[in-house]
């Protein structure tokens, strides 16, 4: 579930990565939106090919070779969801991303109806999982210092330094109130 | 903590002073509230003092609690106080794509012992979880805490206050833990205002920490004091933090609220940048009784954090967050659930013994808690409760103690006051550690054997102690040689001087010879000030009482 949702995020995204506010700390911005490209790519294979090519475990019956699909019929979801400004407004600010256009809502009023068909599968009495890793032991460090005293190498990411010190803007830097933003974003509407 | 009782009453005072002029009408119901002093000083008087429409203060504690660890929670880079900057940055540390954490074991054991300390049940599957802001001190976006299920739940923390007229009595007091959750520390913002930047120093981020919360037991800045300064010797004594608040090993944050007893509680607020114990009772007073200014003039109490100025001794709204928060909460997928096993019996097959934390192997090397050993100190040495607060409080204080009983007959009740007094007073004075105390308990101890055995009387002991301070080195019987304080028990001697001091106070001997046995004390001090108080005092009563019965 949780993957899920985060990929309908990133396709999101992918409408209007060139909005994506470049990260503070690395000035190298066109490698962090190229790493979620591909990361996007990968779920997009993920989500086509169920075969388990990396399974080791013998096949499980249960679990059909192909990926079936039934369609849901509209009448069993709830209401489609509506997308109000201010939440807008909220989700960009919390994921620092831009996505106030048409299209852009459009695609994530899509992704949530897609989504809307999980309300479909029964899931009483099943207890969610965190990820798929967590039956295994987690590994335990022993605590004897092996890394650190990078600070030249790290600095050198860093478009702008003082000394040994990273420099960010100050502060968290508020967000532009919604009309101003509006016409910031004119340029970028279909 | 009785000078911020002072500063509380002062304030409180000023506070009805302009109350009084802005409503000259209104009864003022405020005055005792939360005057802590009050409330102990005079225990009876407030009972019918109060009513039940009066306000108090709520008090819950966040403690965050640096992990003495050599390394970070998740990475293999040191920890240290002030290295250079970004010194001690791991790939990892820095957020770099492509890196995962690796839990240190060493934390997971601090915080399962600190868990046990407070007697709280330790979860035997914690989980790790993603709470997300953006910060430039947090370089990934996201810090990993243990939100849903931590290491350690329902704990309990028991405190002492000193209360009474001569506040010599001992209040024992408890406050719940809810729970002590393993997190990463957040690196270092240097905010340079003039050229409007902020300077990002990543040292201490990825530190581990323990988040210790407390329930709103509280109802006091001084109960909030004595709470922390309990925990804060019990992780020193467990040494899982090292609990320095100037270096920010122990950061406390305080949720105040008011209300009337047995009522729902009030809004609350929170109150961060509290970086000294002093400033912590001062911080939480102030914000009780700024709340309760706001409810009695109708006013409402906003839920915001505020901050401390401890040069104002004002609580301030910090910049507003905007909206409410939403730390958007995930299970973190990089890190299995967290096991712990009760007893090695409990490992599963096939486990690896070195990599398992074992909860009864912790609980085995539980060191002497604070509160046993102030017990133990009272019942060995018989010496009164709040010595045994002032002994340890000090850092190596009772070792001192300890040592300097081993090495003389004195009576422990009686070294005590030495130890609290004498030493005590001069380390304060020069801000000095007991470790740094230029007498030995060796050389206390020799000084009090002399005292003991006669050879010097306690004044005497009190001048050659002086003498041994700021001549380090010099042992008490050479200061007492060079200086001639040896006691004087030369019979002869002692007689013509108490002839003396028998002949020229007439008056004196009339009234003994009459009944009145108190004025021999007055004739012994004048013996002693003849004899720089070296006289043996047992001899010169004797002599003096021989003198004064014919």
């Amino acid at each position: 579930m949780l993957v899920f949702c985060r990929a309908v995020v990133r396709s999101c995204r992918g409408v209007t990565l060139d909005n994506i506010r470049p990260f503070h700390l690395f000035n190298d911005g066109y490698s962090v939106t190229s790493f979620h490209r591909r990361k996007l790519q990968s779920h997009i294979t993920c989500n086509v090919c169920v075969t388990r090519l990396f399974s080791s475990q013998p096949h499980n019956p249960k679990v059909p070779k192909v990926a079936t699909w039934e369609p849901v019929q509209d009448d069993q979801l709830p209401q489609p969801a509506k997308i109000p400004a201010d939440l807008v407004d909220k989700l960009e600010r919390l994921a620092l991303v831009d996505f106030r256009t048409k299209q852009g809502l459009a695609c994530l009023e899509k992704a949530i109806r897609f989504a809307d068909q999980l309300h479909v599968v029964d899931t009483s009495g099943v207890e969610p999982m965190d990820s798929v890793l967590e039956d295994r032991v987690l590994y335990l460090r022993n605590d004897t210092a092996k890394e650190g005293d990078c600070a030249e190498e790290l600095l050198r990411l860093s478009k702008q330094t003082i000394e040994e010190y990273f420099v960010a803007p100050p502060g968290n830097i508020p967000l532009p109130k919604r009309e101003d933003r509006t016409a910031l974003l004119k340029h970028s509407e279909f | 903590m009785a000078a911020s009782c002072a500063a509380a009453s002062e304030l409180l005072h000023n506070v009805n002073k302009q109350i009084k002029l802005l409503f000259p009408k209104t009864s003022c119901v405020i005055r005792r509230i939360s005057t802590t002093a009050d409330r102990w000083d005079s225990p009876t008087q407030v009972k019918t003092k109060r009513s039940p429409q009066q306000l108090v203060g709520v008090v819950g504690l966040e403690i965050h609690a640096q992990i003495h660890s050599n390394t970070k929670l998740f990475s293999g880079s040191a920890v240290r106080f002030s290295s250079p900057p970004n010194s001690l940055v791991s790939f990892f540390d820095a957020s770099l794509p492509g890196t995962l954490p690796v839990l240190n074991k060493r934390c997971v054991e601090a915080a399962v012992m600190t868990g046990l300390a407070f007697n709280c049940t330790i979860n035997k599957k914690s989980l790790f979880d993603r709470k997300h802001y953006f910060y430039a001190d947090l370089p990934a976006g996201y810090q990993i805490t243990q939100q849903r299920r931590p290491i350690a739940v329902d704990g309990i923390l028991t405190y002492s206050l000193l209360g009474g007229l001569k506040r010599n009595q001992v209040l024992k007091k408890t406050v719940r833990i809810k729970q002590v959750q393993l997190e990463q520390d957040s690196g270092k913002s240097l905010h340079d205002d003039l050229q409007s930047q902020t300077l990002i120093d990543l040292n201490r981020a990825g530190v581990g920490l323990m988040e210790l919360v407390m329930e709103p037991d509280m109802s006091c800045g001084e109960e909030a004091a004595a709470a922390v300064r309990e925990l804060q010797l019990i992780l020193q004594a467990l040494g899982t933090c090292q609990g320095n608040m100037s270096e920010g090993q122990l950061r406390v944050d305080a949720n105040v609220s008011v209300h009337r007893p047995g009522e729902p509680l009030g809004v609350r607020t929170e109150v961060k940048n509290i970086n000294s114990a002093r400033y912590l009772a001062r911080a939480i007073d102030y914000e009780i009784q700024r709340q309760i200014d706001v409810l009695q003039r109708g006013g409402t109490v906003q839920n915001e954090t505020r901050a401390y100025d401890s040069k104002s001794g004002e609580t301030i709204p910090m910049r507003d967050k905007e909206g409410l928060q939403d730390y958007r909460f995930m299970p973190e997928p990089n890190l299995p659930p967290l096991i712990v096993y009760e007893d090695n019996a409990s490992l599963l097959p096939g486990a690896d013994v070195c990599q398992a934390v074992v909860v009864h192997e912790i609980r085995e090397r539980l060191p002497e808690l604070p509160s046993v050993k102030r017990d133990r100190l009272v019942r060995t040495y018989g010496i009164l409760p709040e010595h045994s607060f002032t002994l340890v409080n000090e850092e190596g204080l009772v070792e001192y103690f300890e040592a300097v009983l081993r090495e003389t007959k004195k009576e422990p009740r009686k070294v005590i006051g030495w130890v609290t007094n004498e030493l005590l007073g001069q380390l304060k004075q020069q801000d000095m550690s007991v470790s740094q105390s230029p007498i030995s308990a060796s050389a206390l101890a020799e000084l009090l054997e002399l005292q003991e055995t006669g050879r010097i009387s306690s004044s005497v002991a009190k001048q050659v102690f002086q003498e041994m301070w700021t001549s380090s080195g010099k042992t008490a019987p050479q200061i007492i040689q060079e200086k001639d304080l040896g006691l004087v028990s030369d019979a002869e001697q002692l007689h013509n001087i108490c002839q003396k001091v028998v002949d020229s106070n007439p008056d004196e001997v009339h009234a003994i010879r009459n009944g009145n046995k108190k004025v021999l004390n007055k004739l012994m001090g004048l013996v002693q000030k003849e004899t720089k108080g070296r006289a043996d005092p047992v001899l010169v009563r004797t002599i003096l009482q021989e003198k004064t019965s014919s």
